[in-house]
């Protein structure tokens, strides 16, 4: 059976992995090949790399990160941040990431998710989706708008909708963000996940608000989610990979067990 | 690492513009392979074993292992019975074809590449259980059901009763197989590159197939 899967996000700027309030207040907190191997040996089931990095020359240093985890950690690596041609997603799938997310790129240039998908194949294009709760400009009939660069700027978009026509345009996978609750530990935005995951056929990542075991459990049974992710709980080791799951299988979720995982 | 024997055979890994080798480099490397690529036919000479990755369709995938003058080599490199590893679309391309695309393949294996249908979510996107049907060399010291990360939404349904060269099943909404064995010619759907301590695990195993199977290269017919 598939398991759920349970992924830690890292942010990445300049080459590092920091933390602080997504784009603010930004604390070193390592080597992104050093903490993706320990995550891989700790039972993480996929990587995601978020690219903050502020100025496009310095983007060399993300293929170098890229391949140099791809070669120490041996678990799925998804990439997002920054995209915005196929040049430069082949470029991060050379460097060893197997999958890349289209964010604000792809609202601005749905077409760039079709040509990623046709060059690519599907399995390969992850479309992300911030979603805030409220009407955009021409009233968001689900109850959630789109918001693009990190959370800033409000779009029309209808996320429901969005995320039908993202996949529709060839996404293979939806990580969906809820901005309402990044960072508040108040819990996935189940309502949200629900209505996507009622709406699509592809695997949905939930994302924003983990404070506990109890919420990953949520996020699949009540969300619909395939996988859940989360950055500052297992940054901060306020919670291990191996006790989320042990919570999620306790809750009859399929999950992959690693024995030796380090609790 | 050295493998036991102290060899480290050369495995041909094919690159035919289908994204990330280097995980597959990596894990290869760490198993006690030596790596080399190869875009063109020249890049199998000397190999000891080829391993075709991939993901993607399979008709933009053939034509460019066509363009590439490989697609002759790599069938008669089967023919010869040497040691083959087909990986996800590497395994879908030794069966006669793929709906996807209709795409016409090797169609060294009876059957053909279908839509994974009954499935709730698509692609298949994740870990899932590998659980076997026959026990083989390339699976020692895995656990029988373990798991291994899948990424596809086509998959080998094997044309006749006579599917012996089927080796695990794995399932999602209908079962598929998820690993193919004939001499030495092998197969998975699934990464083994991706798929942590079980998947270096199964590239050592074919490592060391790759060992016993090197033989002297006196009297090989050209």
């Amino acid at each position: 059976m598939l398991r759920r899967r349970v992924i830690p996000c890292l942010d990445v700027a300049d080459g590092r992995v920091v933390k602080g309030t997504r784009f603010v207040d930004l604390v070193d907190e390592g080597d992104p090949p050093e903490l993706a191997e320990r995550y891989a040996r700790e039972g993480a089931d996929e990587l995601v790399f978020l690219d903050i990095t502020a100025a496009p020359e310095r983007r060399g240093t993300l293929l170098d990160i890229v391949e140099r985890t791809a070669r120490r950690a041996f678990i799925p690596l998804t990439v997002g941040g920054g995209v915005r041609t196929v040049t430069e997603m082949r470029d991060v799938l050379r460097a060893g990431a197997d999958k890349v997310s289209l964010n604000t790129a792809a609202v601005a240039e749905p077409d760039l998710v079709s040509r990623c998908a046709r060059r690519f194949g599907r399995q390969a294009v992850v479309v992300a989706i911030d979603a805030l709760r409220g009407p955009g400009r021409d009233g968001a009939a689900s109850g959630w708008t789109v918001v693009v660069k990190g959370g800033r700027e409000l779009t029309g978009l209808d996320a429901v909708e969005w995320a039908a026509q993202a996949v529709e345009l060839g996404a293979g996978e939806l990580l969906v963000t809820s901005i309402d609750r990044d960072g508040t530990g108040a819990g996935f935005d189940t309502d949200l996940l629900r209505a996507i995951t009622d709406r699509v056929g592809v695997p949905v990542i939930a994302s924003g608000g983990a404070a506990g075991p109890a919420d990953f459990v949520a996020a699949v049974r009540d969300g619909g989610a395939d996988a859940v992710l989360a950055a500052s709980i297992f940054h901060r080791r306020i919670h291990s990979i191996a006790s989320v799951k042990a919570v999620m299988a306790a809750a009859g979720l399929p999950v992959r067990l690693v024995p030796e995982a380090v609790a | 690492m050295t493998g036991p024997d102290g060899a480290r055979p050369l495995i041909a890994v094919v690159d035919y513009g289908a994204g990330n080798l280097v995980s597959m480099e990596q894990g290869l490397t760490a198993s006690g392979a030596e790596v080399a690529i190869a875009r063109d036919a020249a890049g199998l000479t000397g190999a000891d074993a080829v391993v075709v990755p991939g993901v993607g369709a399979a008709a933009p995938a053939m034509r460019r292992l066509d363009g590439r003058g490989l697609t002759g080599p790599i069938l008669d490199w089967i023919a010869a019975d040497r040691p083959f590893l087909g990986v996800c679309l590497g395994l879908q391309l030794l069966f006669e074809g793929s709906d996807e695309d209709d795409a016409s393949t090797f169609g060294i294996l009876p059957g053909r590449t279908r839509r994974l249908e009954d499935a709730p979510t698509l692609p298949h996107i994740g870990w899932n259980q590998v659980t076997r049907l026959r026990e083989h060399p390339l699976f020692d010291g895995i656990a029988d059901a373990a798991d291994f990360y899948f990424v596809h939404s086509y998959a080998g349904v094997p044309g006749t009763a006579d599917d012996a060269a089927a080796l695990a099943m794995t399932e999602h909404g209908r079962p598929f197989v998820s690993a193919v064995a004939r001499g030495n010619l092998l197969g998975v759907q699934f990464h083994p590159e991706r798929s942590g301590e079980d998947g270096l695990r199964l590239l050592a195993n074919f490592v060391s197939i790759v060992r016993a199977a090197a033989r002297p290269r006196v009297g090989l017919a050209s």
